[in-house]
């Protein structure tokens, strides 16, 4: 796409601690400055998308509803590359891990975790589980991405597989991409510790533990990670960004997004410079049919709905969706009629009316014994009632009530 | 950008089962036994089903319109009740007593404990319990036109006589007793279409018509016709199909849903080989409804990645 006017990018971009800005208003960055350096360990740098001159430098709300400090950047149009940009030298475990730090590549699946936090692990790893299986509707970057970066994703694995030391190496994708099916096998045919394991298309194919357990057979318990049964989970275009970074020394600025949607004209993946306001991503795409009712950052089943056109793609956005007020009509919510169809979709066999009624009542051991803590919001439940209950939604709240309890009874 | 978008928390996307959509299903599969009942019965087994459906439909609206409730009867679920009680009571009943029956299973056993979804028990089985015991024409045999009545009872008080019946006189459902319990064909029917939509398991239909089999079998040391006999007399296929399967008073896992239906065919059976009344389905059910909160604690999902709790 052409290069956007103007991008903001929030120091945070990312699970864990906001970046700290260290540029100020009216400096000149090129593409790849590092403009907010990481704070604490759970946290990550922030590089400039585009080169130009520091605009501003203000709160802006992101989407858990946090403020943080949002760098905003005014293109010079040039897309200057900044010229301490090399490739990182990697000779060791240390090595490696510091340079997938300085590359300010997080989850891109979505979560947004920093990505070098699990190569850090202290736990013996023997698996590599590289995550293909994107079953979220709509979305289709990272299969894309697969294709297309197979040679990226092919020197990130090898490079992580050198110092790290796996037994095996899993790539898991569903059975609907044999696109990237296919270039993944050539990948696994060239390397016996690779393996290609084909999947269901069953949502959520994608979550974590489902993935895991899927994979490996093992299961991840609640509190657990999934190094603590020897794995570490990387998506596939995190590998991918991964490994075009140890090739060109070029930190996360740019990531493939898909745009579809009912209310988009010409869905498709676009690459996009991290920060680009939607609005922009959504032009590119030919606009819109209809006014957008709504735009989510990702998937329907767990994406984040944004407020309004301005808010920029992050880099763990891997999609943008955006619905016409048919999409978004949603149907009244009824009285449950314990068809247990909640239950029965649950991956993880919690169950929510117990929940609802642990949460109601403020019974929170009820709440425990229900599950809600092992809930990964993937939203089987809520898609499955007839009764359009908010079932997600009560259950998040259960949550941060079973937090404020376990507090309040840790200090008791 | 002035215009502000829809925001919600996820997911986006609804299914497209609804509670309404879930009710018309189960009415289109009482329809083959409805339409047996009238062919059976006569024009009376259809002033019975619209009565009671009418009646139905009436106290839900009247009752949400006198406590100031959202009005419910669009889910469809009162003329579920109103559809499966008639299908309860035999063809030649007073119509007013047909209406008092509905108004108890509408207003007292659903709206008072908060309306669809809350009821402990199911509303249609109460009411023909308590028509069992309020009105003496439930108990009196009616037969279908062009059956020979001479023996002036229904199969099962034949059955308990030790005496044999047709099969598949039993089966297509010429034989005496409520208008649309009879014809196991068109419950059947029925059943299969709402396992095909989804709408119920097999869980509860075959746990509780096998579990009276087996029991029946073994009352009947072994005669296999006999035991046949039995679970297609009565009102075993409606109960089993549409009654014991409803989703408010039944376990919401695959194995709660075993043990209710099981647990609904061994009562049946000891009813009608032990009780004073020939017919033990609906005590069966009820009496699982009640027990159906126990069951349903027990018998919940091992959570991922934990241990039994």
């Amino acid at each position: 796409m052409p290069v956007p006017r103007m991008v903001t990018l929030p120091t945070v971009m990312h699970i864990g601690k906001p970046a700290i800005p260290v540029v100020k208003v009216g400096d000149h960055v090129d593409v790849g400055t590092l403009i907010a350096e990481q704070d604490g360990l759970i946290s990550s740098p922030v590089y400039a998308s585009v080169s130009g001159t520091v605009k501003k430098i203000a709160d802006e709300i992101i989407s858990s509803g946090a403020r943080v400090p949002a760098i905003t950047i005014e293109s010079d149009d040039a897309m200057t590359v900044d010229a301490a940009i090399a490739p990182p030298v990697v000779n060791s475990k240390e090595e490696f891990i510091a340079a997938v730090k300085k590359s300010g590549i997080v989850g891109l699946g979505g979560a947004g975790f920093p990505t070098y936090v699990k190569f850090m692990t202290d736990k013996p790893v023997d698996t590599l589980v590289i995550n293909g299986a994107e079953c979220e509707p709509y979305i289709t970057s990272d299969s894309l991405t697969m294709v297309e970066k197979a040679e990226d994703i092919r020197l990130a694995i090898e490079t992580a597989d050198k110092y790290m030391g796996f037994d095996k190496i899993i790539i898991g994708i569903e059975k609907n991409k044999p696109e990237a099916i296919a270039k993944m096998k050539e990948l696994a045919a060239a390397n016996s510790k690779i393996r290609v394991a084909v999947l269901p298309s069953i949502y959520p194919q994608g979550g974590e533990k489902v993935l895991v357990y899927h994979t490996t057979g093992k299961q991840i318990r609640l509190g657990q990670l999934p190094a603590d049964v020897g794995c570490i989970v990387c998506n596939s275009s995190t590998m991918a960004a991964i490994g075009a970074y140890l090739k060109t020394g070029m930190p996360l600025v740019e990531r493939t997004v898909t745009v579809d949607g009912g209310a988009v004209k010409e869905p498709q993946n676009v690459v996009v410079p991290v920060g680009t306001a939607v609005g922009a991503v959504f032009e590119f795409c030919g606009g819109f049919t209809a006014d957008p009712e709504k735009v989510i950052y990702g998937g329907p089943m767990m994406g984040v709905s944004v407020p309004d056109l301005d808010v920029p793609v992050l880099k763990h956005t891997n999609a943008l969706v955006a619905f016409n007020a048919k999409e978004v009509k949603a149907p009244k919510t009824t009285a449950c009629i314990r068809c247990g169809a909640c239950v029965n979709h649950c991956p993880f066999g919690i169950n929510p009316p117990a929940i609802a009624k642990g949460l109601k009542s403020g019974d929170m051991e009820m709440v425990i014994k229900a599950g809600a803590e092992t809930c990964m919001e993937c939203g089987c439940c809520e898609y499955s009632c007839p009764a359009n209950r908010p079932i997600v939604q009560n259950n998040k709240l259960a949550k941060m009530a079973l937090r404020d309890y376990k507090e309040k009874e840790a200090n008791a | 950008m002035d215009k502000m978008l829809h925001v919600s928390v996820s997911p986006h996307i609804h299914g497209k089962k609804s509670t309404t959509g879930i009710m018309l299903d189960v009415i289109l599969a009482l329809l083959p036994a409805s339409v047996a009942g009238v062919l059976l019965f006569g024009l009376s087994a259809l002033w019975v089903i619209a009565t009671c459906v009418v009646t139905a439909v009436a106290c839900e609206a009247l009752f949400n319109l006198i406590v100031k409730k959202e009005q419910t009867v669009g889910d469809l679920s009162a003329i579920v009740t109103g559809l499966l009680l008639a299908l309860n009571l035999p063809a030649n009943i007073p119509l007013w007593q047909a209406a008092v029956g509905t108004l108890f299973a509408i207003i007292v056993v659903k709206c008072i404990f908060g309306g669809l979804g809350h009821n402990v028990v199911n509303p249609a089985i109460t009411a023909r319990v308590f028509m069992l015991i309020a009105f003496g024409s439930m108990t009196a045999a009616v037969f279908p036109a062009g059956v020979d009545a001479t023996a002036g009872a229904t199969p099962l008080s034949v059955l308990a006589k030790g005496e044999t019946v047709q099969l598949m006189d039993l089966f297509l459902g010429k034989c005496g007793g409520a208008l649309g319990e009879t014809s196991a064909l068109a419950l059947l029917i029925g059943g299969i279409y709402l396992l095909a939509r989804r709408v119920i398991s097999w869980h509860i239909p075959v746990s509780f018509i096998g579990s009276a089999f087996l029991l029946s079998l073994l009352v009947e040391k072994g005669d296999a016709t006999a035991a046949l006999a039995w679970i297609l007399s009565g009102g075993l296929f409606i109960g089993a199909i549409f009654m014991a399967t409803d989703y408010v008073t039944s376990p919401t896992t695959a194995k709660g849903k075993l043990i209710f239906g099981i647990g609904a065919g061994v009562i049946t059976v000891l009813v009608r080989f032990f009780g004073t009344y020939p017919e033990g389905v609906s005590f069966a059910i009820l009496l699982m409804n009640i027990v159906n909160p126990y069951i349903d604690s027990l018998c919940t999902r091992k959570v991922f990645g934990g241990s039994k709790k």
